[in-house]
């Protein structure tokens, strides 16, 4: 990797912020102390563990510090939320997700539903929309939690997480929300909002890896995943990661900072990096639903290619994204997400995600919108699916391979 | 990232063959668009000697799966249909210095497409014995289609059983959760419940006594026997298994290639005396030639 290469590929992980880690080394070097400590060194820890927690506090929107817990990660959040509200309400069996969930979720809830619950995966449109009557009917006092995302990873599409955190509210369900890919990109409010529980990741804000959040409503009522040690206030017990508490207090705050910048000159580049290669690449298209994504994020379908091969292409080029099709996950199937939205095999294997940052320049979209269109012809001259310059006529038909 | 080798990727980024040749007189289209991976395969067959003069392929996949259909027709040009037809997806994996256990699947693909071409040429329905699954051992490449076909047919009952019928769950052993799961769910479907420790799937085949008619001689041709007619199963993996010495109800042998130092082989040794008893109808312990001299001081 060179330091020319253009990282287009954010929701998966971010660089971290040269300011993080400078706020993290001294938790490396001279202040090592114990938190829980009587002495100093342990002291001055356990003020820059305070001060991080304020600085998430202040990010999400929280009325007390107390509300924030930190944790390992987001899938750990995911689990100690959904579990908790499993262990504190065991008369309630139900649970109710999307079907465009992050695995953290997804596999949770399979497991989950061997043990018994029921599990109502709620569908998506085309465009990756949910219908908030199927939401309305499925919400009962059997339902120990929804769990829906805000924001999806692979799409940027956002769900209307406060409305529906209005209606479990009103209904007596607890409502979590995994907004890993919407904290720093689009403004949130929990004092204000019904949410009673909410995961956080480091690594998508800047912050290092191996630090998370949940965020837990004060009257919540919770059961924690680790018991041990008295450590946030007993709910997660373990010694702290103080550096990457210490990191992720900053990375929040420098998140607060820039949150305008994300929904305005992000989104300008991430609208040009479409049109650039939507306006030369034929056969492509945008995925999710348009008019109400997080601003940094493009999933655009290349028909009749595989989604692998050009991102190994677009690596060669010095180019970093990702894909939803099969193959870059050792999986038999392009993506549930992709799935869910009924986006055919043919479009489905060849998406890829570009996701972009406040690190990004224009000069680096317009060098990605150059290499795009040759990436991806080089790879339908391969194609069974592709002519001269265009899909063969009847593509599926001219080419019907057995066992398909 | 996959750890692809270099020959991988060099076949990717340079694919040879590429597209389909005009005058092909044998076409063979395999692979499944739900995964991902699809194949048209054209050759130009030489009516007379059968000899393939030319190979081209158009291919809808990963990088794996373009590197192996080049890789293929670099390796059937030049070949009669029969030689052709001896090739092996671990030719073309090997050929290309080889593939990730879970990309594997791209050379199958190769080989199918190859079959089916050569049965349209010859005017013969191919018939595809492809099994499609997700993969769950991935230490031996192992699908779930795989586990659970060998679970329905041997009425396997424990992980252990599955271990030593289709080598899944042998390595790391991470995937046992998963075999776990397989064998409840088909269990439950003959309405039966799965018991971790249930008893092995087939009583062990040890007779009481050894067949009393057999000579020395003849015993240590048939110990022999069973030994040559297992080296191919392990030539397969590129390994190989040679008999040392027999010392009463001990056989000592030497492991050879792939076999040697892999983290199975005590698996591998157990499968050998495993097909020594069922032979031999007598219980019989097999031992490396390595600890041979250690086992004879210490008198076993």
């Amino acid at each position: 990797m060179s330091m020319a290469d253009i990282y287009l590929d954010n929701n998966a992980t971010t660089m971290v912020d040269p300011l993080v880690v400078e706020a993290m080394l001294p938790y490396f070097t001279e202040q090592f102390g114990n938190p829980s400590s009587m002495h100093s060194f342990g002291n001055k820890v356990g003020r820059a563990i305070k001060q991080a927690r304020e600085q998430v506090q202040i990010l999400l929107g929280a009325e007390h510090d107390s509300e924030i817990i930190f944790t390992s990660c987001g899938t750990e959040s995911d689990s100690t939320a959904i579990l908790s509200s499993l262990k504190a309400q065991p008369e309630r069996r139900e649970i109710i997700i999307t079907q465009v969930e992050h695995p953290a979720v997804l596999t949770l809830c399979e497991y989950l539903e061997k043990d018994g619950y029921t599990i109502h995966r709620m569908k998506v449109d085309s465009k990756g929309r949910l219908d908030l009557d199927v939401y309305r009917r499925l919400l009962s006092d059997r339902v120990a939690i929804v769990s829906v995302m805000w924001a999806n990873n692979e799409t940027g599409t956002l769900f209307p997480v406060l409305e529906m955190a209005e209606l479990a509210r009103a209904a007596g369900v607890m409502f979590h929300t995994d907004a890993v890919q919407a904290v720093g990109k689009v403004p949130i409010d929990l004092k204000n909002s019904a949410v009673d529980m909410l995961s956080v990741s480091g690594h998508k804000l800047h912050a290092p890896k191996g630090i998370g959040v949940l965020y837990l409503r004060r009257g919540t009522r919770f059961r924690p995943l680790l018991r041990g040690g008295h450590q946030e206030r007993g709910r997660r017990a373990g010694t702290e990661n103080a550096a990457s508490i210490a990191g992720l207090g900053r990375a929040a705050e420098l998140a607060m900072e820039n949150l305008a910048y994300e929904s305005t000159a992000v989104k300008t580049m991430r609208d040009h990096l479409e049109e650039g290669i939507l306006g030369v690449v034929p056969n492509a298209f945008v995925t999710g639903d348009l008019d109400n994504r997080l601003p940094n994020t493009s999933n655009i379908a290349f028909e009749y290619i595989e989604g692998e091969a050009i991102l190994m292409l677009l690596n060669r080029a010095g180019i970093a994204a990702s894909s939803g099709s099969a193959c870059t996950s050792g999986s038999l199937e392009p993506s549930h997400v992709m799935q869910a939205m009924g986006i055919p095999y043919t479009a489905a294997h060849g998406t890829v995600r570009f996701s972009l940052s406040r690190y990004n320049t224009t000069e680096e979209i317009e060098g990605v919108i150059r290499a795009v269109p040759p990436v991806v012809a080089q790879l339908r001259k391969l194609s069974p699916y592709w002519g001269e310059d265009s899909p063969v006529a009847d593509p599926e038909k001219v080419f019907a391979p057995t066992y398909s | 990232m996959w750890d692809y080798s270099e020959k991988v990727k060099e076949h990717f980024f340079n694919p040879r063959n590429a597209g389909a040749i005009t005058d092909a007189n044998a076409v063979g289209e395999v692979g499944s668009i739900s995964c991902g991976d699809a194949l048209r395969l054209t050759l130009k067959v030489d009516a007379e000697t059968t000899i393939i003069l030319d190979a081209g392929f158009e291919t809808f996949g990963c990088g794996s799966a373009i590197a192996s259909s080049s890789a293929l027709t670099e390796i059937v040009k030049g070949k009669s249909l029969d030689e052709a037809l001896k090739i092996s997806n671990q030719d073309i994996a090997d050929f290309l210095d080889g593939l990730p256990p879970e990309k594997m699947h791209c050379s199958v693909m190769g080989r199918e497409a190859l079959q089916a071409a050569i049965a349209n040429y010859r005017g013969e329905e191919w018939q595809d014995k492809h099994e499609e699954g997700a993969l769950v051992c991935k230490c031996f490449a192992i699908s779930d289609a795989m586990i659970e076909e060998t679970v329905r047919s041997n009425d396997l009952r424990t992980v252990e059983d599955v271990t030593n019928y289709t080598k899944a769950g042998g390595g790391c052993s991470s995937c046992h959760e998963a075999i776990e799961g397989i064998l409840t769910r088909v269990l439950a479907e003959q309405g039966e419940v799965f018991h971790v420790q249930a008893p092995p799937a087939e009583a062990q085949p040890v007779a009481a006594s050894r067949d009393s008619t057999m000579t020395n001689l003849q015993r240590i041709r048939r110990i022999e026997t069973v030994i040559e007619s297992i080296r191919p199963q392990l030539q397969v993996d590129n390994g190989d298994v040679e008999l040392v010495e027999v010392d009463g109800n001990t056989v000592y042998v030497n492991m050879s290639g792939a076999c040697s130092g892999c983290q199975v082989i005590s698996m591998t040794l157990g499968g050998i005396q495993q097909r020594l008893m069922e032979e031999l109808g007598e219980f019989i312990k097999v031992v490396p030639a390595s600890q041979m001299s250690q086992l004879a001081r210490a008198g076993i």
